[in-house]
């Protein structure tokens, strides 16, 4: 039994999806995330140690990446692995047998179309046990306030990769800031630093995806 | 016109230009409206941008194009016109540098990702094949892919340019500090993987743009020489990382800061100098006195 929670956990880790996947190599032929969460669930085994399972695996590509040991393909390679997981336990969360950690609303800021970074986090920020809204690119300031009416307790984070839009940024904490001054908002991007975020009066910095999850962990601890 | 590397091979340093996308929004460009759209509805406005490049002594300008791909495009519900809108962007440019300057017809990324299954490797090349014959029927001397963090996005564009066109290719990538203290692109790419897919692909000027100022831009120029003593290098330096002063970005690297690192650059091995975000004619006027007076030397 706790077999196969090693072996999912690793699958994470590596970005093994499923049995036919050529990616990794050195996996090749063996089964993925998708076969072993199955199995897992056949064999009985509490989805809430499934779900575990992604969180370490996630975790450590996580680490690796802020240690820059792991870049972007490796990451997308785990998150897609995760997502294979994630649909297995799909039942689990409806009914309410796995509870998440929490909801978090992402999206990249007006007027920037850059999805990758936004997409790295929000994968990273799922495979943690989180509920993750994706609202998109280019995600204007009443989009973002919708979505806060919607899921009141979420807490909100922002991406932005260009230097002509990250001034954005202040407008939309702004504008929460006035209608919801409770809800949390994080920011993070390339041309980002701490600094920047603390003068558009963001709630937190994340340089990288671990970065934010340890944030969101830390609101809710 | 003569080619670009005929002129790199007697030895003479050149002066590229600088940013476009930070100069379009100081021109009126609305944030969330697209940048290569003007191409069509603002020509005058777009065509200022090399003009003041040229003024300020730039050998070579390049054009209003870089998101100009159908993934892009799509976004703004303008995929249908992504040759029309390249074929612009050359011509502006053209009329700007006349017969006497070289244009450089911009391709960035498309920001979709081969190894997620986003997109296929033929749907790729197709989108940079309409893009190369707009640049191509607009009249520019050269393409610049620039600005690429994959290996494999980077090999179809350069692969399209080069099935299509008789174009010299320039291929830029974007490289960032490690905490190791090495370079490598987003997606992991050192820049030693880079010169040695751009050899392999026949790629005629390799060079690094965006992401840094110019000290570290000296480092990867380093590294890429040390790696290889004859390819030609493009550096599109930025002017130091962005800072937020009073509600706006501000670039830290002044024209003269930029300026005092060319030696270095030259000495590094490279060959052509020019600027990315945050830099506009005053820093190129700067880096080309400095081309002038290391010359002199």
């Amino acid at each position: 039994m706790d077999e196969i929670i090693v072996k999912l956990a690793i699958c994470i880790e590596r970005g093994k999806t499923n049995k036919t996947s050529p990616y990794p190599p050195d996996l090749r032929e063996q089964d993925g995330a998708d076969e072993l969460a199955k199995q897992a669930i056949e064999a009985g085994i509490d989805a809430n140690r499934i779900l575990g399972a992604c969180m370490q695996g996630m975790q450590s590509i996580g680490e690796k990446f802020a240690k820059n040991e792991a870049f972007v393909p490796e990451l997308l390679m785990s998150a897609k692995a995760m997502n294979a997981v994630m649909v297995h336990l799909k039942p689990f969360f409806q009914s309410g047998s796995v509870q998440r950690k929490g909801k978090f609303i992402i999206g990249t800021v007006a007027g920037d179309l850059h999805d990758i970074g936004k997409k790295l986090v929000s994968m990273v920020v799922e495979g943690n046990g989180w509920e993750v809204i994706d609202l998109g690119v280019d995600v204007s300031t009443d989009k973002y306030l919708a979505a806060i009416a919607q899921h009141p307790n979420a807490i909100v984070g922002m991406s932005a990769l260009l230097t002509t839009t990250m001034v954005n940024m202040e407008k939309s904490i702004q504008a929460i800031k006035a209608k919801y001054p409770a809800t949390k908002v994080l920011v993070g991007g390339a041309p980002l630093t701490q600094d920047f975020a603390n003068k558009i009066h963001a709630d937190g910095y994340a340089p990288d995806p671990q970065a934010a999850v340890k944030l969101l962990n830390s609101y809710v601890a | 016109m003569k080619k670009i590397t005929d002129i790199l091979k007697t030895g003479r340093i050149l002066v590229s230009d600088g940013a476009w996308g930070t100069f379009l929004h100081k021109k009126g460009l609305q944030s969330g409206e697209c940048p290569e759209s003007w191409n069509l509805t603002h020509p005058e406005l777009v065509e200022d941008i090399p003009h003041q490049y040229i003024q300020a002594g730039a050998d070579m300008v390049l054009t209003n194009s870089f998101g100009a791909n159908p993934f892009k495009l799509q976004h703004y519900n303008l995929s249908d016109k992504v040759y029309e809108i390249n074929k612009a962007a050359a011509a502006i440019s053209r009329r700007a540098a006349g017969k006497d300057y070289f244009v450089l017809g911009s391709i960035g990324p498309t920001g979709v990702i081969l190894m997620m299954g986003d997109v296929t490797e033929q749907e790729l090349y197709e989108g940079f094949k309409i893009q190369a014959q707009g640049l191509y029927d607009g009249g520019v001397d050269a393409v610049c892919i620039e600005t690429m963090s994959a290996l494999d996005e980077a090999e179809q564009a350069i692969r399209a340019v080069k099935e299509n066109t008789d174009l010299e290719i320039v291929c830029t990538f974007t490289f960032e500090r490690t905490i190791n203290g090495d370079y490598r692109t987003m997606m992991g790419v050192s820049p030693r993987q880079m010169l040695e897919m751009t050899q392999k692909l026949g790629v005629d000027i390799i060079g690094t743009n965006c992401g840094n100022g110019m000290s570290r831009m000296v480092e990867i120029v380093r590294e890429l020489r040390t790696a290889n003593r004859d390819i030609p290098i493009l550096v599109h330096a930025n002017a130091g990382k962005p800072l937020l002063q009073d509600g706006k970005t501000v670039f830290p690297e002044t024209p003269q800061e930029m300026a005092a690192l060319v030696p270095q650059l030259i000495q590094a091995g490279a060959n052509i100098i020019g600027g990315c975000c945050g830099t506009g004619p005053e820093h190129i006027q700067q880096l080309k006195l400095a081309v002038k007076q290391y010359k002199k030397v």
